[in-house]
């Protein structure tokens, strides 16, 4: 087993969650996030995609999903940063009987809003949302969702059938949306219950209806808490903006080398702030040029203006997936994001000079910010 | 004659750190010795079987020596006094 290390965050510090494909590590920031002391490797040998932090009501609790080749995977808790763990004795997201399904990963773990600090969401494979109202004992699945008549023809993208994003509408409290490759995204008003595709604008370029209602194979979409009409998407080909709460999308790939790509991130305070990392193509997957560029927006995608100081530009063919970004809520904003070769990379000024904080990690699959 | 499991090491922790255990009870195919395993440490199965009682993929369950996969599956006849392995399979190039 690997020596394992622990970090004693003080309140206040930034938390970076690091789930990889073969564990996870928490990284606690010092120093005005200059310097990084490194957990972990928790869960050693798991795939960990889905991490959060909880501190509502006074919480201060990890939340991860590994999951093991070999043993499968459940959701797990610390609230000692990552010294212990739960590992409860039944697996606590599971499809009910009636499905027939088997649950592959856990895609997703969301802290339910501040007014329901005991409820959580889950997006798993194959696609379907979990929701858990006594602070994670207990999952159950949201069944309007997945007995919407459009299920059945919901596709598989690269990752599998995945429910990769959760977002609670910050004023609607009835209101999510999630993200499906390759479904595309749906919405409920009233917490579940009922739902309806939300696509419109979106291409689906590999679909002989390129604006179908559903089908679309969207990688990440972000929400602004301050102007929540302001949403940002990446699409497997397709950078887009709403100003509609998500009912409708304009492309917004104004001078990027490449409008594929995974991640996409929000500025904790300007609706108009966002960033991205273009891949070259969805045939070859990396950095376009072997040069790894962070692209920013200020003006809601108008333009993006490529951010390389510290980061390589001579032979860096690098993947990043779409939850391995993530913004803190400091000013000004941290930006962290992970590749596929195990480098961690981050910004305390927003983007505009960056440092390396690890390299040598298994593969990184989510990068997830908080303060302690 | 009593069923004997041997449990992974990974496992071993959910098995009161057993490495092999030793079932009184009656079985007549894999699926009941496992079933009798789960009685008695429950927190074995959802790690060998999934929500729907099908053995994980990268799982392997041999009773005396012959992997149930090409024998019956969980459903396969057993017999008293097998010995039964629970191994992860080699699952690799990751």
């Amino acid at each position: 087993m690997p020596i394992i290390h622990h970090v004693d965050p003080k309140q206040g510090d930034v938390l970076l969650l690091v789930g990889t494909m073969k564990g996870a590590f928490v990284l606690r920031g010092k120093g005005n996030r200059k310097a990084w002391d490194i957990g972990g490797p928790y869960f050693p040998g798991h795939a960990v995609y889905a991490m959060a932090y909880d501190r509502r009501e006074g919480r201060r609790r990890i939340w991860a999903g590994p999951n093991s080749m070999h043993w499968g995977g459940m959701l797990r808790t610390s609230d000692d940063f990552g010294r212990t763990w739960s590992n409860p004795d039944q697996a606590n997201v599971k499809f009910p009987e009636s499905t027939g399904a088997a649950l592959q990963q856990i895609w997703q773990v969301v802290p339910g809003r501040d007014e329901a600090p005991d409820t959580l969401y889950a997006g798993v494979e194959p696609a379907a949302l979990f929701v858990s109202r006594d602070a994670g004992e207990t999952w159950s699945l949201v069944e309007g969702l997945w007995n919407h008549p459009h299920r059945p023809r919901w596709q598989p993208g690269g990752g599998g059938l995945c429910m990769h994003t959760v977002l609670l509408d910050p004023e609607r409290a009835g209101r999510i949306r999630v993200a499906v490759s390759a479904a595309g995204m749906y919405v409920t008003d009233d917490g579940g219950e009922t739902w309806r595709a939300s696509n419109r604008g979106v291409r689906a370029d590999f679909l002989p209806d390129k604006h179908p209602e559903f089908g679309q194979c969207v990688h990440k979409v972000t929400q602004s808490r301050q102007k929540p009409d302001r949403m940002f998407l990446q699409n497997h080909w397709g950078l887009y903006r709403s100003d509609d709460r998500g009912e409708s999308w304009t492309d917004i790939a104004n001078g990027v080398p490449s409008d594929f790509g995974f991640p996409i991130g929000a500025h904790p305070t300007d609706p108009d702030c966002a960033w991205i990392v273009p891949l070259e193509s969805d045939e070859f997957r990396c950095t376009p040029e072997g040069k790894l560029r962070v692209y920013r927006t200020r003006d809601a995608g108008g333009r993006w203006e490529p951010l390389s100081n510290g980061l390589p530009q001579d032979g860096a063919y690098e993947t990043v997936l779409r939850d391995a970004l993530a913004v803190d809520t400091l000013a000004p904003a941290g930006v962290y994001f992970g590749t596929r070769s195990g480098k961690l990379f981050g910004s305390s000024n927003e983007g505009d000079t960056w440092s390396t904080i690890a390299e040598g990690l298994p593969p990184i699959v989510s990068v997830r910010a908080a303060v302690a | 004659m009593p069923i004997i499991v041997a449990i992974p090491g990974a496992l071993r922790e959910l098995a009161g750190g057993r490495s092999e255990v030793r079932l009184e009870g009656r079985a007549g195919s894999v699926k009941e010795a496992l079933a009798l395993l789960w009685a008695e440490y429950p927190a074995i199965r959802d790690r060998v079987v999934t929500e729907r009682g099908a053995l994980r993929p990268h799982i392997n369950v041999f009773v005396d020596g012959e992997n149930v996969r090409y024998s019956g599956g969980l459903d396969a006849p057993i017999g008293d006094g097998v010995e039964i392995l629970l191994l992860p399979a080699i699952s690799g190039g990751a």
